[in-house]
């Protein structure tokens, strides 16, 4: 069954008509409904490559946080071979909202890192809606040292509505844990690359994406806010999320034109939801090539450039 | 001198602004109630002298207390580009910064300065928490990297006084780069040797704390000031629960290991200097109020000097000092490319 967003009502209408005939059809042999079938099918197909080609800021946020689009485990299963999750921050525990462990990809070995939303009830609750705890951070803060004595790269998918705000978690140091995975991935010798899948959420979203390079999904999101808080905060009114969307500028086509992600990765019609699989080929071309322009770099350049990166950022506006 | 001269007069420093403000005019402690005539609470650093509740003190004023004989020197931030999102919510982002500027009579919210305390020659760094609640853009992104690089370029320590209440949400993702690009900034400090030091201010939070307010040398944190990275409104929505009295705030820290020191804001200028020289390895200092540093440096003198008058230390502030401690103190910082 196809998840409709808020957006897509008429495209379920049309949809959900199609598989009305079919379904009579089924039941009462004597009626042809094919035809008619098909054209609503066709119809949907327009419909649906239309709506994606314009979607609005707000109605991108609602496909970043898609259920159905494929999440960090998916990737790392997929795209991934011989993955062996280590656990643990050796201080207080392990977090299952961050993935992270030793893999191969393409047969070489990486670190690969990265939020976890869960996909049913049960295990979005075990991953904490993707949202990490100090724990998480400083897992990733250990894996990366482990990347970084024994040259490997650090590979990271990002996709997290943003560092969890609970009581543990403050008393246990969120923000130094934050600080200290920024500091620690700044300090790297060893390339690394970063997509954001999803929702590149605040803090906790750009601490796993201090990169070399950083990728987005055409419809993912990354905003130092959600549009519903700033909102609240700027408009006084949390239904004024559409604007808060659009001012905050948070899509994978305006953060490339503001120099803050490398490239876009192209999604199959409809959003990654639809083609899960495509989409994570997509994301695995994308790594590839990342990596391959980080191959020959020496470590030393490797920090030099993605300090000066960060250092650069901001330098442009939109209208430059 | 400088374009603070094309304003008028800032309705909040003139608050405090002994030259402007007459006499009979009082505060309200917002913790006990009483009554502080504003000569009094001035003098005491806007810490009532009743409840030692710690109020708001905006850098310059801060700075005027902290250096000797009140004098310090402006390091140049590099402007940046203005409006970068053409954000617009309720009001233009270009007006809302207008209007913070003639209320503030500053620029921005972080204002980067150079000068000694006790005679140790430092580069200094406070976030103005009236400036559109001291959020973080790219201007703070631009004055923590000038007051590290400016600090590197003349081997001295920075002190970072941090009071946010978070990200510039008018600049939006560029606000949130400016985590990643002032940690290189502490970094450019951690690699040249030099100490870092961040007195955390209320209230400390969001973005900053996670990124150049947690990543000090030592943390200090003025008494009862709020640091958290969450804020408390938002976390009590999450859990649906009352967060205990004092959570989130600098003692409560200090119990969780996060701080190294909670210190009543008249303590901690000596502090600053006792830790700030021993990690240096200079002689103890000569504590107390110093007259404004000579362009010829004498040694210190061995006993304090008696305290000069305010008032003409926050005139010769305010004038912009005279006499800069070094030759090639005002040169304007380049920004890094
Ligand atoms: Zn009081």
């Amino acid at each position: 069954m196809t998840n409709y967003l808020e957006f897509e009502k008429p495209l379920a209408e049309i949809e959900g008509k199609a598989e009305e005939l079919r379904a009579l059809a089924r039941s009462n042999k004597e009626m042809d409904v094919e035809k008619e079938a098909s054209q609503l099918d066709k119809k949907a197909e327009t419909l649906l490559k239309d709506l994606y080609k314009g979607l609005s800021a707000w109605q991108k946020c609602q496909v970043a946080r898609h259920p159905d689009r494929p999440h960090c485990k998916d990737y790392i299963e997929q795209l991934f071979t011989e993955y062996t999750p280590l656990a643990g921050d050796r201080n207080f525990a392990d977090d299952h909202a961050i993935m992270g462990g030793l893999a191969r990809f393409n047969d070489r070995p990486v670190i690969v890192i990265g939020q976890e939303k869960g996909h049913d009830t049960k295990t979005r609750i075990e991953r904490n809606f993707g949202m990490a705890r100090p724990e998480g951070y400083r897992k990733t803060i250990r894996l990366m040292d482990l990347a970084d004595r024994f040259g490997l790269p650090v590979v990271s998918l990002v996709d997290t509505p943003g560092a969890y705000p609970g009581k543990g978690a403050e008393e246990r140091g969120q923000s130094e844990a934050i600080a200290r995975t920024t500091e620690k991935s700044l300090a790297l010798k060893v390339p690394v690359v970063s997509v954001i899948i999803g929702e590149g959420g605040s803090g906790g979203a750009v601490a796993f994406a201090t990169a070399n390079r950083v990728a987005m999904l055409e419809h993912s999101i990354y905003s130092v806010i959600s549009p519903e808080g700033c909102a609240s905060i700027l408009w006084k009114d949390a239904e004024k999320m559409r604007e808060a969307a659009d001012a905050l500028r948070l899509t994978a086509q305006d953060l490339l034109k503001l120099g803050v992600i490398d490239r876009i990765i192209g999604e199959p019609t409809g959003g990654a939801q639809r083609d899960g699989k495509a989409a994570v080929e997509a994301v695995g071309k994308a790594i590839e090539a990342m990596l391959k322009e980080l191959a020959r770099k020496k470590p030393e350049a490797l920090v030099r450039d993605r300090r000066q990166k960060f250092l650069d950022m901001g330098t442009k506006g939109l209208a430059a | 001198m400088n374009w603070i001269t094309n304003y008028v007069r800032p309705t909040i420093n003139s608050l405090f602004s002994r030259r402007e403000v007459p006499e009979n005019l009082w505060t309200k402690c917002p913790e006990c109630g009483t009554m502080l005539f504003h000569r009094e609470l001035s003098d005491n650093l806007n810490v009532c002298t009743n409840c030692d509740h710690h109020m708001h003190l905006t850098p310059r004023e801060r700075f005027k207390h902290l250096f000797d004989g009140g004098v310090f020197t402006e390091v140049k931030v590099p402007q940046p580009v203005a409006d970068p999102l053409q954000f617009r919510d309720q009001k233009r982002y270009p007006d809302r910064l207008k209007a913070a500027q003639k209320e503030t009579g500053e620029k921005e919210a972080m204002l980067v300065v150079e000068g000694e305390i006790g005679r140790t020659p430092v580069v200094a760094a406070g976030q103005d928490f009236s400036f559109m609640a001291g959020s973080m853009g790219l201007y703070v992104g631009n004055a923590v990297v000038a007051a590290a690089e400016r600090a590197v370029q003349l081997k001295r320590p920075l002190i970072m006084f941090s009071a946010a209440g978070g990200a510039r949400m008018q600049e939006g993702i560029l606000s949130l780069m400016q985590m990643p690009r002032t940690t290189v900034a502490v970094q450019m400090l951690k690699e040249a040797g030099l100490p870092y030091i961040v007195v955390l201010t209320h209230p400390t939070t969001g973005g900053v704390t996670a990124s150049y307010a947690m990543l000090g040398d030592i943390h200090i944190a003025e008494p009862n000031a709020l640091i958290c990275f969450a804020g408390p409104r938002v976390i009590e929505q999450t859990i649906r629960e009352k967060l205990p009295e004092g959570f989130q705030r600098a003692e409560y820290l200090l119990d969780h290991g996060m701080l190294d020191r909670v210190t009543h804001r008249k303590a901690i200028r000596d502090e600053l200097m006792t830790v700030l020289r021993m990690l240096l390895g200079e002689p103890p200092a000569v504590k107390g109020d110093l007259p404004a540093p000579e362009p010829a440096a004498e040694p210190a003198a061995e006993t304090p000097t008696p305290a000069t008058e305010p008032e003409a230390a926050a005139e010769t502030a305010e004038t912009k000092t005279p006499e800069p401690p070094k030759a090639d103190a005002s040169e304007p910082v380049e920004p890094k490319k």
